[in-house]
C-alpha cells in the first residue's frame, strides 16, 4: 500500500499502477533515474572509445599516406624535407630529443617533487604546508607559453655558469661537454620541463602520502623508527604506485610539451651526444615549427611523427602499469 | 631484562584538553597489568604515554614522570626514539607493514637498530615467530606478504615484530578487539608465555580477558564527558574482581555502570 500511495492519490484507484509495478519487479529495479544514468554513463563510455578509435584511424591513415612516399627511412633518417621530390624525412632526431629531454626532466623533477611532497605532509608545520601547497597548485596552472618565455628570457641567459661548470668537471664523459654555443640545448629544455612538471608530480604525491594509514606509521614509530625511517618503512612503500602514477602524469606532459620547448631549443636535425650542445628537436616542437608552412603532404608527414609520439606515450604508460601491477601483491591498498 | 615501570603524577593533554590527570602506579617486571574502564577514560592515552607515543598526536603533551627502572622516560635529553626501542607496542588493529613480507616485518625493528648478519637475522626472526606461536603457520611462507595472513596471525606477527627487538616492556592496546574468539585465545595464551620475559601492560574492554591474563588490574574512570580520566584503583586482579575497595569499580565490573 505504501508503494502505491502516489498513484492512489488520484481516485478511482485504477488497476494499471499495480500492473506497471509487476512489470518493474519482473525486470528488476529500473526506475527512470536509473535508466537515464545507465544510458548516460554507457553512452559516455562508448563515445570515449569512438573518439579514441577515430583519432587512431585518422592518424594512421594520414601517416600511412606520408610514410609510403618517404624516400628515406622513416625511423632512421636524420632530416625533414617534405617540400622536395622525392620527400625525405625521418623521426630519429625527434624521438631521441623527445625521450632525452623527458628523461632529464624526470631525473630532476621526480626526486625534488617527492621531497617537497614529503616535506609538506611529514615535516612542515600545518600553517606552512597549506599555503605552500596552494602556491604549487597555482604553478600547475601557469600556461606553458609563459614558462617558455621565462625559459628563453631568464633561464637560457643564466645557464652559462652551470654549463661551464659541468663542462669543466664532467666534460670528459662526453655527455656534459660544451663548445661555448648558446645554452639552448636538451639540458636547458629538460630543466625547464622539470620545472613545468614539478607541480603535478608534487600534488599527486602529496595526496598519496597524506593517505598513508596512520596505523602503518605508528607501527614504525613504535618500533623506534625516526621520522625518516617511518617515511622509508611505511610512507614511501605505501605511496610507491601513486608516485609512479604521478610521474607518468608528469612524463606525459613532458613528452608532449610544445611551446616551452620551441621557445628554448635551437632546433637542428642532428643528434648531439652532449646534453649541453644546442640542437636536436622533439616531436611536438617540430610539429609546431613546421606545421604552418607545410603543404598537404608535409602535414601528413608531421601527423606520422605525431603518431609515433602517441605510440611512445602508450608504451610508457603500459610500462608504468606493469611496474605497479608487478608488486600489486605487496601494495598498501590491500592492507 | 624486563623492567619495572614507576609512574608518578602523570597528566596527558591534547592541546589544552586534559585527557588524564595525576596518575601514579607501579608495574612490576615480569607481570601482566590490565587496564580496564569505560571508553574515553584515558586508558589508551595513558598506555601511549608509557612509550612516548602520545606526543606523536598533534597537540599531545605530557606532565609528570615515568621511571623505567631508574631512567625517567620524560627526562631532559631522553630521545623518544630510544624509548620506543625499549618499550614495544602492539596495536588494536593488526598493522603489519603491508609492503613487507612476513620475514621482513619481523626483521624490520632489527634493521632499524643496526646491521645484522643474514644468519643472525634469520635466527632472531625464527625465535621471535616461535615466541609469538606463529612459526609453524608461516615457516613455509616467510617471503609472502604479511598482509596475506589472517587477522589473528597478523596480530601475532605484530607481536613477533615487537618482541624481536627484545624490548623491556610490551604495551598492548586492546590487542584482541578485532579478532575472533579462537585467535583471541591464542593471543591470551601467548601473553601468559611472554610474561616470563617481559613486563606487559594490556588495555582491554573485555573483563573476562583482564581476569584471565592479568596479575594486576587497574580501573580507570572519568567523572563526566569532558573531564579528565583518572585512575580509580589498581590492585591484584583477583581482588579487583572479587572484592574491590572502591564502589565504582564494583559497579563497573558487575555491569551496573553508567
Amino acid at each position: 500500500m505504501d508503494i502505491t500511495t502516489k498513484n492512489a492519490d488520484t481516485p478511482p484507484p485504477a488497476p494499471q499502477p499495480t500492473q506497471v509495478e509487476q512489470k518493474r519487479a519482473a525486470r528488476g529495479a529500473t526506475r527512470p533515474g536509473d535508466r537515464i544514468f545507465l544510458g548516460l554513463s554507457r553512452g559516455s563510455g562508448i563515445l570515449l572509445l569512438a573518439i579514441m578509435a577515430a583519432i587512431a584511424i585518422f592518424l594512421t591513415y594520414r601517416a600511412t599516406l606520408a610514410i609510403s612516399k618517404d624516400d628515406g627511412n622513416f625511423l632512421t633518417t636524420f632530416e625533414w624535407n617534405t617540400n622536395v621530390t622525392p620527400p625525405k624525412f625521418g623521426i630519429a632526431v625527434l624521438a631521441f630529443g623527445t625521450i632525452v629531454s623527458s628523461i632529464v626532466a624526470m631525473v630532476i623533477a621526480v626526486p625534488v617533487a617527492v621531497a617537497i611532497a614529503l616535506f609538506l605532509t611529514h615535516y612542515a608545520p600545518r600553517k606552512l604546508s597549506g599555503p605552500i601547497a596552494y602556491v604549487i597548485d597555482l604553478l600547475a596552472a601557469v600556461p606553458s607559453i609563459v614558462y617558455g618565455l621565462w625559459g628563453a628570457l631568464i633561464l637560457v641567459p643564466n645557464m652559462n655558469g652551470l654549463f661551464g661548470w659541468l663542462n669543466d668537471y664532467l666534460g670528459w664523459t662526453g655527455v656534459f661537454s660544451w663548445e661555448e654555443g648558446a645554452p639552448r640545448s636538451m639540458l636547458t629544455v629538460g630543466i625547464l620541463l622539470a620545472i613545468m612538471i614539478l607541480p603535478v608530480i608534487t600534488n599527486v604525491s602529496r595526496e598519496v602520502f597524506r593517505q598513508t594509514p596512520r596505523m602503518n606509521e605508528e607501527a614504525a614509530l613504535a618500533l623506534g623508527a625516526t621520522r625518516w625511517e617511518v617515511i622509508r618503512m611505511s610512507v614511501l612503500p605505501f605511496g610507491r604506485s601513486g608516485v609512479i602514477s604521478a610521474s607518468m602524469l608528469g612524463l606525459g606532459r613532458a613528452l608532449g610539451e610544445t611551446m616551452a620547448v620551441a621557445t628554448v631549443l635551437s632546433p637542428s636535425f642532428l643528434i648531439e651526444t652532449s646534453l649541453l650542445d644546442p640542437g636536436g628537436g622533439t616531436f611536438a616542437q617540430n610539429i609546431a615549427a613546421k606545421f604552418g608552412e607545410a603543404n598537404e603532404f608535409g602535414r601528413d608527414a608531421l601527423i606520422a611523427s605525431g603518431l609515433v609520439l602517441f605510440v611512445i606515450t602508450l608504451v610508457v604508460n603500459g610500462a608504468a602499469r606493469a611496474i605497479i601491477a608487478r608488486r600489486a601483491e605487496y601494495s598498501g591498498a590491500n592492507a | 631484562m624486563a623492567k619495572r615501570i614507576d609512574v608518578s603524577g602523570l597528566s596527558a593533554y591534547y592541546g589544552s584538553f586534559r585527557a588524564i590527570e595525576d596518575i601514579s602506579m607501579t608495574v612490576e617486571p615480569r607481570s601482566v597489568t590490565a587496564f580496564i574502564g569505560p571508553s574515553g577514560c584515558g586508558k589508551s592515552t595513558f598506555l601511549r604515554t608509557l612509550n612516548r607515543m602520545h606526543e606523536v598526536t598533534p597537540g599531545g603533551r605530557v606532565d609528570g614522570k615515568v621511571m623505567l627502572d631508574d631512567e625517567n622516560l620524560y627526562g631532559a635529553g631522553v630521545d623518544p626514539v630510544a624509548v620506543r626501542r625499549e618499550v614495544g607496542m602492539v596495536f588494536q588493529r593488526p598493522n603489519p607493514f603491508p609492503t613487507m613480507s612476513v620475514y621482513d616485518n619481523v626483521a624490520a625493528g632489527l634493521r632499524l637498530n643496526g646491521s645484522y648478519k643474514k644468519s643472525e637475522l634469520s635466527d632472531v626472526v625464527e625465535k621471535s615467530l616461535k615466541g609469538a606461536n606463529l612459526w609453524n603457520e608461516v615457516k613455509d611462507r616467510l617471503n609472502k606478504p604479511g598482509s596475506g595472513l589472517s587477522g589473528g596471525q597478523q596480530q601475532r606477527l605484530c607481536i613477533a615484530r615487537a618482541i624481536a627487538v627484545e624490548p623491556k616492556v610490551l604495551l598492548m592496546d586492546e590487542p584482541c578487539s578485532a579478532l575472533d574468539p579462537i585467535s583471541t585465545l591464542a593471543i591470551e595464551d601467548l601473553i601468559g608465555e611472554l610474561k616470563e620475559r617481559f613486563t606487559i601492560v594490556i588495555v582491554t574492554h573485555n573483563m573476562q580477558q583482564a581476569a584471565r591474563v592479568s596479575d594486576k588490574t587497574a580501573f580507570f574512570n572519568l567523572a563526566a564527558v569532558g573531564q579528565p580520566g583518572k585512575l580509580i584503583e589498581i590492585d591484584d586482579t583477583e581482588r579487583i574482581f572479587s572484592n574491590p575497595s572502591v564502589q565504582a569499580t564494583e559497579d563497573y565490573i558487575s555491569g551496573r555502570f553508567g
